[in-house]
């Protein structure tokens, strides 16, 4: 019995040596993109997967920067459009799946044709207007399209993960959309080495392509991916420098970044680069919110600017009156003298005029104005609760439509509630900001102001939840997605802008921004305003747009 | 005896089908569609939405009229299968109910178990005592008037905010990965202290005012003055009252389950311990139909079969109970 005893306690003591803690200075902690307990690393399903699923373990063909406008290639040694419908595409040589395997160009054409065969696959529409992919030799591909729509393109190039044949052509469809692919086998920079119910752990990949052929180094070891659930854990792990990486919104950052030396992207307000436009979507069925000089008061009685000075103590901007993202991808489209021609500002006197022009004049005195016809409306303005900073500004924004006159009230609807409420249109005002965020192209933008399918959709999803309906709006939609030249977009972007701006089914308030703060207690050389090497945001989807080069020039103290 | 375990059985079979009726029934209830939250958290091109949409409704069911789906989740139901959680898709419930299950149990159990004991103990120890009974009566009376989950939020802002002796959150450190390791079980007591703490202390001051009333009430019954004028010592007599005063307790332990559950459920959700109820709090958040009546059924099946138990414990502890079921009294 006591032999058994001594051998249990020398066993206990052998395992407990082994247990392991990472090495600090090797270790990155990343937080703010990461919500829900890690359960699904799969590619095909993104928008549910850890982010760096698509980033870090698997990989795109390009990379786009949002601060050059410019797309990179990444798998891709470059790629151009030869003829007007056909793009050809030239694949790195020497590239390596994380099981030792080449990626090959079959590989890339397994993860295109795959969504042909499985029409179930959220990329698979491509195959409506692309024809057919042709080989040209082992490092050449041919999209060749029936219907090229350049823009929608491009946004593909940068989201569509290559994937490993060998692995993926022996499943079913169901096993393929339903799958949690817990051992991803990528080609990236990390793979993922454990996870837990609040992080996940990437381990750096040794054999990495990019090692050699970009002459990149991945610095951390291991990057952490932590779930932390509210802002203020979060404050306090950056300050003890438990945190490297935060992507998480946190008030008061003027207050953290004097005390606590927190590096930020600006050193000065707004501190934090623009990430999405956030703006109001009007019900534009419902009366009198279908009045379009109606919703242009609203628009004149609006002091954004006090939304961003109280609010958001200034960690945002006032937006544009088109709500067009100051990023170079986009700014170079930007029509200012419609803009000049159009626009609004925050004037009250003018929404009272034009109220007043319209007929809603306050007959029975009680501080609201009535209809033309002398009925009383109450309109809403709504967002989730427990998103306090959006419910401070629907409460201002209230408080703004009230001093002209309208009778508007917030509300604040649990966040399920608010989600049927937007994709459903059963709103009368409502702020959000799901479809405006930066992109690789401008289009998306419009997209999400005027998706034009939204009109007859029971739930739409892909912008324009007030559901207005405009004709000219989908032909301009389609005639910019089929752009390619810049003088033609700037036109597509101009007649559109001049639509939104006299109809505004959306008003187009700040930008939210690309939320970032570092702690430099374990990493230093963060990107900055002075040092803008790449996009410093680790969300899922931004990655591909440079998030992913933090990791190969942070240095370690 | 076989009497009355079958009409036990009965009982709770019956409770059992309406507890997992209602249970699949609430979540419906609510306003708005799970499949949105599958969507919303990621801007894509608005044709693949379209194709997700239509994808993943058919995939969990949604599509089909609600008889249907009722009949379809008892059918699954029955083959053991609890759906896919949408939350944490694609991970089928019952793995996710498998993950969290530990981390309420290694709370709950030892709460309850000690509790039970020590309070016990403590209550029938107070009764005899005047002085002491003056002082911590009082206290017992406000450990058990306090709600669990404001119990717990008191203790984390005392002990993990004011004096910063524990954390406040998780089951253990970011820098960890759960190992078998002297660093992770001493990391992972230290974590684990202040919610069982929350737990056994305000379940503490129920059982002992409960067993402090019962001993004074058994000690003032004939059967204990009878023993008196025997002659009989008072530990003899105490011995005596303490198990006739049990009795009550343990009916009162299975009365106190299903609210002891709750209390745990709410005392992860406060010191974001990643149990059942946690989980459930976000099934909840996140419309998560499959994991709500999952980790629902979990905590029915579990006081049903503790409460049975229960039910079987008492009938070996009390002669009564067995011999009128046994036909000899």
């Amino acid at each position: 019995m006591k032999k058994f005893l001594v051998a249990f306690v020398v066993l206990f003591f052998v395992a407990a040596l082994m247990g392991q803690v990472f090495e600090r200075s090797k270790t990155l902690y990343v937080g703010g993109g990461l919500w829900a307990p890690p359960s699904n690393w799969n590619p095909f399903t993104p928008w549910n997967a850890v982010t760096g699923t698509i980033g870090l373990v698997y990989e795109t063909l390009f990379l786009y920067d949002p601060l050059n406008d410019k797309f990179e290639p990444w798998l891709a040694e470059s790629g151009s459009w030869i003829k007007p419908n056909v793009f050809q595409l030239k694949l790195r040589k020497g590239l390596r799946w994380q099981d030792g395997r080449p990626l090959t160009i079959d590989d890339v054409i397994f993860t295109f044709e795959i969504a042909k065969k499985y029409t179930s696959i959220s990329y698979s529409p491509i195959w409506n207007w692309l024809e057919k992919i042709e080989k040209i030799d082992d490092n050449t591909l041919n999209f060749v399209f029936s219907d090229p729509r350049y823009q929608e393109w491009s946004q593909q190039l940068i989201s569509i993960a290559i994937v490993p044949k060998h692995i993926w052509e022996k499943k079913t469809e169901d096993e393929i959309l339903q799958g949690a692919n817990e051992k991803p086998v990528g080609s990236g920079p990390y793979y993922v080495e454990s996870w837990t119910g609040d992080r996940n752990v990437y381990r750096k990949n040794p054999d990495w392509w990019g090692i050699k052929a970009l002459g990149l180094d991945p610095k951390p070891e291991r990057v952490v991916i932590l779930r932390v659930l509210s802002n203020n854990v979060a404050v306090g792990m950056l300050m003890k420098g438990e945190l490297d990486w935060s992507n998480f919104f946190l008030p008061g950052v003027p207050v953290l970044k004097k005390g606590y030396g927190l590096h930020t992207w600006y050193e000065n307000p707004p501190y934090m680069l623009p990430a999405n436009t956030a703006g109001i979507y009007i019900n534009v069925n419902k009366y009198p919110l279908s009045i379009p000089e109606f919703r242009r008061a609203m628009a004149f009685a609006i002091n954004t600017q006090k939304i961003v000075e109280r609010v958001f103590e200034n960690m945002v901007t006032v937006s544009n009156p088109a709500g067009i993202l100051p990023l170079p991808g986009f700014m170079k489209y930007y029509p200012k003298e419609v803009v000049d021609k159009f626009g609004f500002r925050y004037d009250p006197e003018t929404a009272k005029k034009i109220l007043d022009e319209l007929g809603f004049k306050d007959v029975d005195g009680d501080g609201f104005r009535e209809d033309p016809k002398g009925n009383k409306f109450k309109l809403t303005i709504e967002c989730p609760y427990g998103w306090t900073d959006w419910m401070v500004s629907i409460q201002s924004i209230a408080e703004d439509l009230r001093a002209v006159g309208i009778n508007v009230e917030a509300r604040f609807p649990d966040y399920s509630k608010y989600a049927d409420n937007l994709y459903g249109g059963k709103f009368d005002m409502i702020l959000n900001n799901f479809q405006t965020g930066v992109s690789s192209t401008i289009w998306s933008y419009f997209n999400g102001v005027f998706y034009p399918d939204a009109v007859e959709a029971e739930y739409a999803y892909a912008g324009n939840f007030g559901r207005y309906n405009n004709p000219e709006v989908r032909a301009l939609m389609d005639e910019l997605n089929r752009s390619r030249d810049d003088e033609k977009i700037r036109q597509a972007v101009a007649k559109l802008t001049e639509i939104l701006l006299k109809d505004l089914p959306f008003i187009p308030l700040w930008y939210n921004g690309a939320w970032f703060q570092a702690s430099e207690q374990v990493w230093t050389n963060w990107p900055s305003e002075k040092n803008p090497y790449t996009w410093p945001i680790a969300w899922g989807g931004h990655w591909q747009l440079g998030g992913v080069k933090v990791l190969f020039n942070i240095k370690a103290k | 005896m076989r009497k009355y375990l079958t009409k036990k059985a009965i009982i709770y079979l019956i409770t059992f089908f309406f507890a997992v009726t209602i249970d699949w029934v609430i979540p419906r209830f609510m306003p708005g569609n799970p499949i949105h939250f599958l969507i919303s958290r990621f801007a894509t091109l608005p044709e693949a939405v379209k194709v997700i949409q239509s994808y993943f409704t058919q995939a969990f069911g949604l599509d089909k009229p609600l008889h249907e789906q009722y009949l379809n989740f008892w059918r699954a139901l029955f083959r053991g299968d609890l759906g896919i959680s949408i939350y944490l898709y694609p991970q089928p419930v019952a793995k996710v109910i498998a993950r969290s299950l530990p981390y309420t149990l290694i709370v709950l159990l030892p709460a309850v178990l000690l509790s039970f004991a020590v309070g016990n103990r403590l209550g029938a120890f107070v009764a005899k005592k005047r002085k002491l009974d003056n002082f911590a009566l009082p206290i017992f009376y406000t450990l058990t008037a306090a709600p669990y989950f404001w119990f717990g939020i008191l203790l984390a802002w005392l002990l993990g905010v004011v004096f910063r002796l524990f954390p406040i959150a998780g089951a253990y450190s970011f820098a960890m990965t759960p190992s078998f390791s002297w660093r992770f079980i001493v990391n992972f007591l230290y974590h684990w202290v202040l919610p069982f703490s929350s737990l056994f202390l305000v379940m503490l001051g129920g059982w002992a005012i409960g067993m402090r009333n019962m001993i004074i009430y058994e000690l003032e019954a004939n059967y204990s003055r009878y023993l008196e004028s025997l002659g009989a010592s008072q530990s003899l007599i105490r011995r005596y009252a303490y198990r006739n005063a049990i009795l009550p307790q343990v009916t009162g332990l299975a009365i106190q389950l299903g609210t002891v559950v709750a209390g745990s459920l709410t005392t992860e959700i406060v010191f974001s311990y990643p149990g059942i109820g946690y989980i459930l709090m976000q099934g909840i958040l996140n419309q998560d139909y499959f994991l709500i009546q999952g980790c629902f059924l979990f905590i029915i099946l579990g006081v049903l079969i503790a409460n049975f138990l229960i039910d079987i414990f008492y009938v070996i502890i009390d002669p009564r109970i067995r011999k009128s079921y046994t036909g000899e009294v």
